[in-house]
């Protein structure tokens, strides 16, 4: 392999690193030389980095991309879009492959936070009366560190299909076969492929539910659980009358947060399907609209649609965590 | 805990010293062991099972599953030699991608760092009018899906911004190894309203008197800034820019929109994704190759993994 490709590589990082250096150099050089007696000045010079880049990276095109969702590619003058009002979002409503993408996100939401919540629950108060804690939670917890592309190999590794009478090389089928089966294509047939991915997300995500929630149990006053253990509770009970209410704000900050991520699900599918045999969903059908069929009228609708998904959330998530603050 | 009383059977184990390690032996379990146990390795085998096969020679691979490892043991490191630096355009060519990872990722964490804890301090210790209200919207900002901005950002690169047919910003019209720089502006400005928000927490906890302190003694705010504040806030930091280089290596979206598909700037992620949908039964090349891009992570991941959790649980989690 010829590595000529390489040195301009680096080159690159070296100038991003000295570019880097050069920047706190300034910043320390204007820090101290400058006679900053106001805090609004300080203010003003601390903020500004982060407000620049702000407005570049997210707020101006934000906006931008909420104008363009109204518009459509003009073949006649390819500069200037052509306004066409709210075609995009009943285009979003009514063609068949958009509402494919739109159910199918609907149901990956429905199961993945719910499933993956469950799942880290249930674990989260096992381990916590089990010896070797710390080590299978780290087992348990590897996959967060797992890129969503690296997941999707593994997984389709598990799915893999081969004919009836060669030997299998997907675990998943080989246990078919093993209770007398026959092996199937797990990924072709909609609409259960997208169970199957769905599986994959709910793989990394329960171990960070298991995270936050075993912490949130470990935070639980050893009073209450005495207390409750003297009234002679069983451990069903135990689970729902004391452990669950306790933990009830971190499992909503969980539950909210692997929702979020959910609806914006998009390397898993493109890694292991491709969109295809049905599995596409909202942030991927997105992105093919914006940067592959090249109709940013449709990829920005569906992008806007996405945000206004995710605020409901979020807010009802703020005033939740305002609630608690409140009680304390 | 000189006043615990003391009733020693005679075959029981040493007493416990405190009243809380003897409430957790009471509580542990040889069953919740065994279940724990049972699931974190159930939980594993879909990675074991990669890491096994990526070591097989590439016929065993292919004509059976890897759990016949076991008792067919053949080890051979050809898999991730050809996949790495393999000539051919078949193989990954990996090396070359995970290159681009590294340069992509280092800058990458690097300015959020700088710009978050700057942004961060400002919000927390110094007054201004309208200051919470730029807190406000900072956090309002996290909730802006990336999907929102990436339409725009990249006309923003490529076309410049022009006003109503007036150019006022040319377009960066970046090539070769410079559409590095473009990633690395998208990934900052990414990064910000999570950075910020969390880096803010962090400060905004440590006691008032300390900073009063430092004033007191003259220090301006570019002093405490420099020798309080941040000294003070190191675990905060690694923390985020754990988390930070985790997102920036693992992500897909980004860097295809900004990092291109080719070999000169595309990171391992998109080249996974690429082999997984043009060679999707060349398991010895995407099993290798897809443990190149996870050990990295993985490494990072268990050695650091304390300042992981705690980001995690001061709210770390990006739009």
């Amino acid at each position: 392999m010829d590595f000529t490709n390489e040195p301009p590589k680096l080159m690159v990082l070296f100038y991003g690193v000295v570019a880097f250096l050069a920047v706190v150099g300034l910043v320390l050089f204007l820090l101290d030389k400058a006679p900053l007696r106001r805090d609004r000045w300080v203010a003003l010079i601390f903020l500004l980095p982060a407000g620049i880049l702000l407005s570049i990276g997210l707020i101006i095109p934000a906006i931008r991309t909420f104008i363009l969702s109204f518009t459509a590619p003009n073949a006649a003058d390819p500069r200037n879009d052509k306004w066409v009002g709210l075609d995009n979002y009943v285009w979003m409503f009514t063609s068949p492959e958009a509402r494919e993408a739109l159910l199918n996100t609907l149901l990956w939401v429905i199961l993945v936070p719910a499933v993956s919540t469950m799942v880290g629950l249930v674990y989260s108060v096992v381990v916590d009366r089990a010896r070797a804690e710390s080590f299978s939670k780290s087992l348990m917890f590897m996959p967060m560190a797992i890129s969503f592309v690296g997941a999707g190999i593994i997984w389709r590794f598990i799915y893999e299909y081969r004919p009836t009478e060669e030997s299998q090389l997907g675990l998943l089928n080989q246990f078919v076969v093993w209770f007398g089966g026959t092996p199937q294509q797990w990924l072709l047939n909609p609409p259960w492929n997208t169970l199957f991915l769905i599986v994959v997300l709910i793989w990394i995500q329960a171990g960070f539910a298991m995270v936050v929630l075993s912490a949130a149990i470990k935070a639980i006053p050893t009073e209450i659980t005495e207390a409750a253990r003297l009234d002679g509770v069983t451990a069903w009970q135990m689970f729902w009358r004391v452990t669950v209410p306790s933990v009830r704000p971190a499992l909503l900050v969980v539950f909210v947060t692997i929702t979020i991520g959910t609806l914006k699900v998009f390397d898993i599918v493109r890694a292991m399907t491709g969109g295809q045999f049905g599995t596409s969903v909202l942030a991927y059908d997105m992105f093919n609209w914006a940067f592959v069929f090249g109709n940013q009228g449709h990829g920005t609708a569906l992008a806007v649609f996405l945000f206004l998904l995710v605020t409901p959330i979020v807010i009802y998530q703020i005033y939740n965590l305002r609630q608690q603050r409140e009680i304390r | 805990m000189t006043a615990t009383p003391v009733v020693i059977a005679p075959e029981t184990e040493a007493v416990p010293a405190t009243a809380a390690a003897r409430v957790r032996k009471k509580l542990t379990s040889k069953t919740a062991t065994a279940i724990s146990l049972t699931i974190a390795l159930l939980w594993t085998v879909p990675t074991f099972g990669l890491f096994i096969s990526s070591l097989r020679p590439e016929n065993d691979i292919k004509s059976s599953g890897w759990w016949n490892f076991f008792s067919h043991p053949a080890i051979t490191l050809e898999n991730y030699q050809q996949v790495l630096f393999g000539t051919s355009n078949v193989n990954g060519r990996l090396a070359s991608y995970f290159i681009n990872s590294i340069v992509i990722t280092i800058p990458s964490v690097l300015f959020p760092l700088l710009f978050c804890s700057l942004a961060a301090y400002a919000l927390a210790w110094t007054n201004f009018r309208g200051r919470d209200w730029i807190y406000l919207g900072v956090f309002a900002l996290q909730i802006v899906p990336l999907q929102m901005s990436l339409v725009p950002l990249l006309s923003f690169f490529s076309q410049g911004v022009s006003l109503g047919g007036v150019q006022i910003l040319p377009a960066w019209d970046l090539q070769g190894p410079d559409k590095f720089i473009q990633v690395w502006f998208a990934h900052t400005c990414f990064a910000l309203p999570l950075g910020i928000f969390l880096l803010h927490n962090f400060m905004a906890d440590l006691p008032r008197d300390l900073i009063e302190a430092a004033k007191v003694d003259g220090a301006g705010h570019p002093k405490i800034f420099r020798s309080v504040v941040l000294p003070l806030i190191v675990p905060a930091l690694a923390s985020f820019a754990i988390f930070q280089f985790l997102w920036v290596w693992n992500d897909l979206l980004v860097a295809l929109i900004f990092a291109g598909g080719n070999q000169r700037t595309a990171p391992l992620t998109v080249r996974l994704a690429e082999m997984a949908g043009t060679r999707g039964n060349e398991w010895q090349r995407l099993t290798s190759g897809a443990f190149v891009s996870i050990v990295i992570p993985l490494i990072v991941f268990l050695s650091l993994q304390r300042y992981f959790v705690r980001g995690l649980l001061a709210g770390s989690v990006k739009g």
